[in-house]
């Protein structure tokens, strides 16, 4: 009998496939449409299994997914590599709302918008730890950033977006750490 | 505004913010509580960093459920990694679509709701109520069987064989008027059909019948080419708007409707 051609990958599509959903909502909330987010999610299955030999721990695919999503990310925004005109986040905002229960359209509708108008940075933290579930830890190892700068950026992250939200003056949040 | 007791570290944002998050080891948190309800501003502010959580969840959550691209579920193509080969993937696209024509079965119609399974019912009220808008939106002499000038006749006649009280929305806000109404049979019995037309005459149609399914009031999106559709389920009833118009035009109307019903 022949040996199998190739010993299976740590990572292989159906692995890879259990978190796709999961990044394609973080791609879209943090890009703000659902275009550019299948792109990114695309990019990052591609060099997730270009690389795949180099993830030893596969219980570790989830963060390490989203390091590649968000490295291509910010990359992506560096380069200003965008695909025709940008797309406003108040399609994705209307979109979100009718998938809302109807007393809750217009809060999401508000909420999206004034998520979009967030930096990316605050973007980020916000959804790792808020709509991922991420510990502090998690999102620094995701972020490459320390814990601390984590917690900061958080702290004026959710400020921002009070002030969004809630109109009046933002707080001079104090600097942590 | 700090609090603190003495021989005590003062409760920072940071704190806070861990606490908000459950980062906060165990031993710390009475004094941060304690700090919350001697600083109101201080509890108000992070009782809106908690709304905010919520929200979140609340607003990007359902994007989880949304059915997947092509070109995002598996076999993820290998692809060589320094050039994308656009005919390799046109013929992937077009292997996936004639296979989910084949699973649309021989309507060639697919509705993936937002929750991405197809359910059968579903699939079939909507299919219903598009073949009953393809084949009355074009009638000339004979649209309705009764008209709007007898409305409240039409309303009645048609609760009655539905079972459940009716209405007939009023979408004058978006230039649509009534024309007037039909009774139909699908597989399930009774359905009627609401036609509306605007000064241009184009024509949307409201599909309804009764439904013993649980009210699911979260719109539903499902598209036959030019003619789409948002559909939902209220109060023992399913509504499917349909309409040979854009998408967010007709989300639009959807929502009126939704909203009229429920005023």
């Amino acid at each position: 009998m022949p040996p199998p051609a190739q010993p299976p990958g740590p990572v292989d599509d159906r692995a890879i496939a259990a978190h796709v959903p999961r990044l394609r909502r973080y791609a879209a909330a943090l890009a703000g449409n659902l275009a550019d987010a299948d792109d990114l999610v695309q990019d990052c299955i591609e060099k997730a299994l270009a690389n795949r030999h180099a993830l030893r721990d596969v219980s570790r695919l989830g963060g390490w997914l989203l390091s590649i999503l968000h490295n291509l990310h910010v990359s992506g925004l560096r380069g200003r590599r965008r695909r025709g005109p940008e797309v406003s986040v108040d399609d994705l905002a209307d979109d979100l709302a009718l998938s809302a229960e109807p007393a809750d359209r217009g809060e999401v509708r508000d909420f999206v918008r004034a998520f979009g108008q967030l930096s990316e940075e605050h973007r980020t933290v916000l959804l790792l730890t808020g709509l991922e579930g991420l510990s502090y830890r998690e999102a620094a190892e995701v972020l490459e950033v320390p814990i601390g700068t984590v917690m900061s950026r958080l702290a004026r992250a959710r400020e921002r977006l009070r002030a969004l939200l809630d109109g009046g003056e933002e707080q001079v949040v104090r600097r942590i750490k | 505004m700090m609090t603190g007791k003495e021989g005590r570290d003062p409760v920072t944002d940071a704190d806070l913010h861990a606490w908000l998050d459950g980062e906060l080891p165990e031993e710390r948190r009475t004094e941060v509580e304690r700090h919350l309800a001697d600083n109101p501003d201080v509890a108000r502010r992070f009782e809106r960093y908690r709304a905010q959580r919520v929200l979140l969840g609340r607003a990007f959550g359902p994007l989880i459920d949304r059915p997947l691209p092509d070109s995002l579920t598996p076999p993820f193509a290998a692809r060589p990694a320094e050039s994308r080969r656009r005919p390799v993937l046109w013929l992937l696209a077009l292997a996936a679509s004639l296979l989910l024509f084949l699973a649309g079965g021989a309507t060639g119609w697919l509705v993936r709701d937002w929750t991405g399974a197809r359910s059968a019912g579903t699939a079939a009220f909507i299919a219903d109520a598009v073949a009953a808008h393809r084949v009355f939106v074009v009638e000339v002499r004979h649209p309705v069987e009764v008209g709007a000038d007898q409305e409240a006749h039409l309303v009645g006649w048609l609760s009655k064989r539905l079972g459940k009280p009716l209405r007939a929305p009023s979408l004058a806000s978006h230039g649509y008027d009534l024309v007037g109404g039909r009774l139909l049979s699908d597989a399930q019995g009774p359905a009627a059909q609401l036609m509306y037309q605007d000064a241009a005459g184009r024509r949307i149609t409201l599909y309804v019948r009764a439904s013993s399914d649980a009210s699911d009031t979260a719109f539903r999106f499902a598209q036959d080419g030019s003619v789409h559709a948002f559909y939902w389920r209220d109060n023992g009833l399913a509504w499917a708007v349909t309409g040979d118009l854009d998408r967010v035009t007709l989300s639009g109307i959807a929502e009126e409707v939704y909203g009229a019903l429920n005023s």
